[in-house]
């Protein structure tokens, strides 16, 4: 009894950590057994180019996540801060940097302030901020009939350079996914976020700061988010205001699918990482199956979503009491 | 001292949008031209009718203190079916689309209610996935001529538009539901204590599962008006964010998250009031984006205000 | 560590070895409609084990967070090493060397033991980053002085709750605690842990740490603790050595009846004995749960209240849990009337004619958000119905019948179940059930937290239901209550019956077999 009951929690934990890596290696294998295309390294680069975007926002979500919140504006941050950087290009490099990074950090400091401070729901705080963002984000642009292009070389370079064949994007989220992960794993800050979405009233006893940390968790995610959309506008050279709404939701995908539970305290960067990839290779191996839409990914993609969940739940149902 | 601080927010958290509807009306009427007009009226009621719909059945979820996040992509889920079934006339098409809702409804309450996922992320799976089925369903926007569908988009009965009466009477139906009916009280005392509901032998589980059917057929009912109006089907962009500004209805209306309550009417305003402010800064000559700023501002106002009572 | 280096510790010095180290002194606390504390006086020495006990609702938490900074005073002071002492939060108070280990593992499940263990504190490496085979290490070595050889990277919520307990002990002792309370440690305890946990105190009180030990179990205040103070009804009513205590004498203080006292005329509302001739309307036989439940058997006959009888964790609330299908069962069966009531099914008890009126009115009876209509209504619905529309008018009937009969005090029908006082919540929630027209009333706990004048009128009414021919169950902490309300007593300890009192009940009786005594 006690022995099936340890296995299948066991299971339930390997599942939730390496579930994620598992299916994207089988995906990878029969990919290549299927297409002759798959593995080879232009296509795999453009994988990897290509899911970097989404990467970059679901770490700064992941964080989030494991502290027991929700942030619902990072495809409006996303967009904004593209725009933002496809503006700034005309005052120089830095400028197009600064600038998404700047003013997509704010938003994410203010939206942490808010949630620490009055105790609303950061869903609905942040639902607002998606509506805030994006109604900046049509105001610079002439309600979206404004496309600023990227005036800046250096800047579009860091969108468009491929060293060794692979993009500079990828170098960017491998980067930022080194620093998150020795901040979530390794400072006390990291413990901090896990212990406050695992049992905030806990936490606080043993002495976290709880509001600071959550100030810093939704920070770090705006910042993010204003990254990758800087990065994105750099490599299209363009701010263009029309891609990326929605996307909070497919970060939010990539981050369960990566075995982070909506409910904190639990889950890791890896399997975000291996989340957001998993959604990149369904996508492309259905282009490379030819004939089918990009709709048929996203059916994939909620079909996969839902059985995650579902396994998951079924595998971590412990007995009664 | 503070008790008639703490009865003003009582008043404001009760009568809050139904005071912010008025001043809207009265701002208008006294700055702005033509607004009185019942042209202008009939086509506000004509836009907001459908997140009306949707926001009624996001109002009775949001009770069991749930959250459906899959209603815009049911609504192009209805889209699709409709577009695949009008050969069989436009009756057996629209029963189809509301069945095809319906079922998704099922789909979110079965993972909710017996699987036990949390609402948001169930809600979000289907929402992903069947936005991707609408499309696959029918892969581009297309146009149809069936008379008795355009008819349901662009006539009126005795000057009010079929759409905005198609709202009134789901709206009452659903206060029906939620003031007179066994199954609208015991939904609130779900979502008020799950626990006491339990022990009082309320059939928990049935009643979650029913309430995410009602949203996902009233999605369906949203998306098939939509259509009618639009006179095409377009499964990639109808009903696009359709579960933020259900949600702001609901929230800006007075409905807590954390479910207990359902304000139907309450409801209805949120939608006018969201409907009343993107019409004034338009007729003002105000951009689009003011309005999301403004709505931002308002959900925050709402949700701080209702804070206070738990 | 502001403690530490405060300025003048000079004088602090000389007032710790000579005073007590922590002090209450003519406490107040009153929360809207009871006064939880009514100037309670309660002082800790070093090195001491001093026993905190006192049935529900006699003030021990309110105390604890009082002494830990989670309330604040009304009136009155707490002193700690010899100054007077306004701890903000429980945090402060832990700063100040002041550790709270909680019924409920304050920990947090998800994350590793160690990291549970060492939040906060985790050792560093190189860069200030955190070195986990250091972390592993430390983690083990502490809590193998605490005799537990665990994994430490497995989360602590994949644990037994014993370990748990043990590891937030170690953590709370780990920060050079001056004063340690721990309410109820043993609750979730395997009689080996117990043994570590006690060596354990033995070991902190040596080293001159204060320890405030709140417990049921009488063996084990016996066993370790060298002071008692007794709490009843928001005071402090016997602070003293627990040697040389009788037995008997402390459950009387704790229960607050006179020994030897018998009265002659109760106190209580109730009438005295009912007729309940004829066959057992409920039958409960061998109910068994793994932990909580040994094999409870009763049978109640209608007209009939039967008393459960025992301390706080004997099994009386699980029993009746059981019996209204609100707790699955491992063995054992209920029948009401010879039928057999499917186990595990609240639905199916409600069919039978089995209620239950819960103890934690909050949590699982009263809808706070609803009116008190609704709250009446709820369960009796379908009942009041024709094709699922509800009929106001016969609604309006039942409940008008039930709040004029049960006397519910409201603003008006409307009124939100939450706003009410415990009282009338209580009153709501029995008119739930009487609206149900019920063959079995089991209420557990029906007059705890509710005023002086509600509870007498709950306590006639319960009377008059079972004239009426209702068999009831009634849990009580209250022996009053017990003694005069019921026709017969069942007493409970560690899940199990430990006698029955049938003709010549009596408070001294049921103590007898509480503590232990044995009684039929």
């Amino acid at each position: 009894m006690t022995l099936t009951e340890t296995t299948r929690e066991r299971a339930g934990t390997l599942f939730r950590q390496h579930g994620a890596l598992v299916v994207l290696g089988v995906l990878v294998v029969a990919g290549t057994l299927a297409f002759d295309t798959f593995l080879t390294p232009a296509n795999l680069t453009n994988i990897a180019t290509a899911s970097s975007f989404l990467a970059i926002i679901a770490i700064g979500m992941t964080f989030v996540i494991i502290s027991g919140g929700i942030d619902l504006s990072v495809g409006s941050l996303f967009v904004l801060g593209g725009v933002l950087a496809a503006y700034g290009s005309q005052y120089g490099t830095l400028a197009a940097l600064a600038l998404p990074l700047a003013v997509c950090g704010l938003f994410g400091l203010v939206q942490g302030v808010i949630i620490a401070r009055t105790g609303m729901a950061p869903f609905i705080v942040t639902l607002a901020g998606l509506l805030a963002a994006r109604g900046l984000m049509l105001s610079l642009t002439g309600e979206g009939a404004t496309t600023y292009l990227v005036e800046d070389e250096t800047f579009a370079a860091i969108g468009q350079g491929s060293p060794a064949g692979i993009g500079y994007p990828v170098f960017v989220t491998v980067a930022v996914l080194a620093v998150a992960a020795v901040f979530l794993q390794r400072t006390g800050f990291g413990q901090n976020v896990y212990a406050i979405g695992g049992n905030e009233d806990a936490a606080a006893l043993m002495g976290v700061p709880v509001s600071r940390t959550k100030i810093i968790v939704y920070l770090v995610s705006g910042l993010l988010a204003g990254l990758s959309g800087a990065l994105n506008a750099a490599r299209l050279s363009s701010g263009v205001t029309i891609l990326g709404i929605g996307l909070e939701l497919d970060v939010i995908a990539a981050v369960v699918i990566g075995g982070t539970l909506l409910t904190g305290g639990a889950g890791g960067l890896t399997g975000t990482i291996a989340g957001a990839l998993l959604l990149g290779v369904i996508q492309n191996l259905i282009n490379q199956a030819g004939g089918l839409t990009s709709a048929f990914q996203q059916v994939v993609s909620g079909a996969f979503l839902a059985a995650v969940v579902i396994v998951h739940r079924f595998l971590s149902r412990r007995a009664a009491p | 001292m503070a008790e008639p601080a703490r009865g003003r927010i009582a008043w404001f958290q009760e009568y809050g949008v139904y005071a912010a509807v008025g001043v809207l009306l009265l701002f208008n009427a006294a700055f702005t031209p033509h607004f009185l007009a019942l042209d202008n009226f009939r086509t506000q009621l004509v836009q907001v009718a459908p997140i009306v719909i949707v926001a009624l059945g996001m109002a009775l979820v949001i009770g069991t203190e749930g959250i459906d996040l899959s209603v815009g992509s049911v609504m192009a889920l209805s889209a699709s079916v409709i577009a695949l079934y009008l050969g069989y006339g436009a009756a057996p098409a629209i029963l189809m689309a509301v069945l095809a809702g319906a079922l998704v409804g099922a789909a979110n309450g079965a993972l909710v209610a017996f699987v036990g996922v949390q609402p948001i992320v169930a809600t979000l799976a289907l929402l992903v996935g069947v936005r991707g089925l609408a499309n696959v369903l029918l892969p581009q926007l297309k146009e149809f001529v069936n008379p008795t569908l355009v008819a349901i988009g662009s006539d009126s009965v005795a000057g009010i538009p079929i759409v905005v009466l198609a709202a009134v009477a789901l709206t009452a139906a659903v206060a029906f539901v939620v003031r007179r009916t066994t199954f609208g009280r015991q939904l609130v005392a779900v979502g008020g204590n799950r626990a006491a509901s339990r022990l009082s032998g309320l059939p928990v589980r049935r009643i979650l599962l029913t309430v995410y059917v009602i949203s996902g057929a009233l999605a369906a009912v949203a998306g098939v008006l939509a259509t009618s109006r639009l006179q095409a089907s377009d499964p990639t962009s109808l009903g696009l964010f359709m579960e933020l500004s259900a949600i702001t209805a609901v929230v800006v209306g007075g409905t807590p998250l954390s479910g207990g309550r359902v304000r139907v009417l309450g409801t209805v305003m949120g939608a006018v009031l969201m409907q009343l402010l993107q019409a004034t800064l338009i007729k003002h000559n105000l951009p689009q984006s003011w309005t999301q700023m403004a709505q931002a501002v308002i959900i925050l106002a709402a949700v701080y205000a209702a804070r206070e009572r738990r | 560590m502001p403690g530490r280096d405060a300025p003048g510790s000079g004088a602090g010095t000389a007032g710790r070895t000579a005073g007590p180290v922590l002090e209450a002194r003519d406490a107040v606390k009153v929360f809207p409609g009871v006064t939880a504390l009514d100037g309670v006086s309660f002082s800790l020495d070093q090195g001491e084990v001093h026993a905190l006990v006192g049935e529900n609702g006699a003030g021990k938490s309110t105390l604890i967070k009082v002494l830990t900074g989670v309330y604040r005073l009304d009136g009155g002071e707490v002193r700690y090493r010899g100054e007077r002492a306004e701890f903000g939060s429980p945090l402060e108070a832990q700063r100040a060397g002041i550790a709270t280990i909680y019924q409920e593992v304050n920990l947090v499940p998800q994350m590793s033991v160690a990291r549970n263990l060492l939040l906060g504190r985790e050792p560093r490496g190189r860069l200030g980053l955190i070195d986990f085979a250091a972390m592993r290490e430390r983690a083990t070595a502490v809590l193998r002085e605490y005799g537990i050889d665990v994994d430490v990277r497995r989360p602590l919520g994949s644990l037994g709750l014993g370990v748990q307990q043990m590891v937030a002990l170690a953590r709370a002792i780990q920060a050079d605690a001056r004063v340690v309370i721990m309410d109820e440690p043993t609750s979730s305890l395997e009689p080996r842990e117990v043994e570590t946990l006690f060596a354990v105190i033995a070991g902190l009180k040596a080293r001159g740490t204060a320890i405030v030990y709140v417990s049921h179990r009488l063996e084990e205040l016996y066993r370790i603790c060298d002071r008692v103070t007794v709490l009843r009804d928001g005071r402090a009513v016997h602070t003293g050595p627990l040697a040389g205590l009788d037995r008997l004498r402390l459950i009387s203080l704790m229960l607050g009846r006179a020994v030897s006292e018998v009265r002659a005329e109760g106190l209580t509302k109730f009438a005295g004995h009912h007729d309940s001739a004829g066959e057992p309307v409920l039958r409960a036989e061998g109910l068994a749960r793994r932990n909580l439940l040994r094999g409870v058997s009763l049978a109640v006959r209608p007209g009939e209240i039967v008393g459960l009888g025992g301390l706080l964790g004997s099994g009386r609330s699980e029993t009746a849990k059981a019996i209204a299908g609100a707790l699955p069962l491992d063995e054992g069966r209920v029948s009401v009337n010879g039928r057999a009531v499917p186990g595990g099914s609240v639905p199916a008890a409600i069919e039978a004619g089995v209620v239950l009126l819960p103890e934690d009115r909050k949590a699982e009876g009263i809808v706070p958000t609803l009116s008190v209509r609704d709250n009446i209504a709820l369960a009796a619905l379908p009942r009041l119905s024709r094709a699922g529309i509800v009929s106001e008018a016969e609604v309006d009937r039942v409940v008008a019948a039930f709040v004029d009969r049960l006397r519910i005090k409201a603003a008006g029908p409307h009124q939100p179940a939450g706003e009410l006082s415990g009282g009338n919540q209580q009153k709501v929630l029995l008119a739930r059930w009487l609206a149900m027209n019920p063959k079995v009333l089991l209420l557990d706990e029906p007059t705890r937290g509710i005023d002086v004048g509600a509870k007498a009128e709950v306590q006639a009414l319960i009377d008059e239901l079972a004239g009426d021919g209702l068999a009831v169950v009634l849990i009580s902490s209250d022996l009053e209550e017990l003694v005069e309300g019921s026709d017969r007593v069942v007493v409970l300890r560690e899940g199990a019956v430990a006698g029955e009192l049938h003709d010549d009940i009596t408070e001294d009786g049921i103590m007898a077999v509480i503590a232990g005594g044995g009684h039929g």
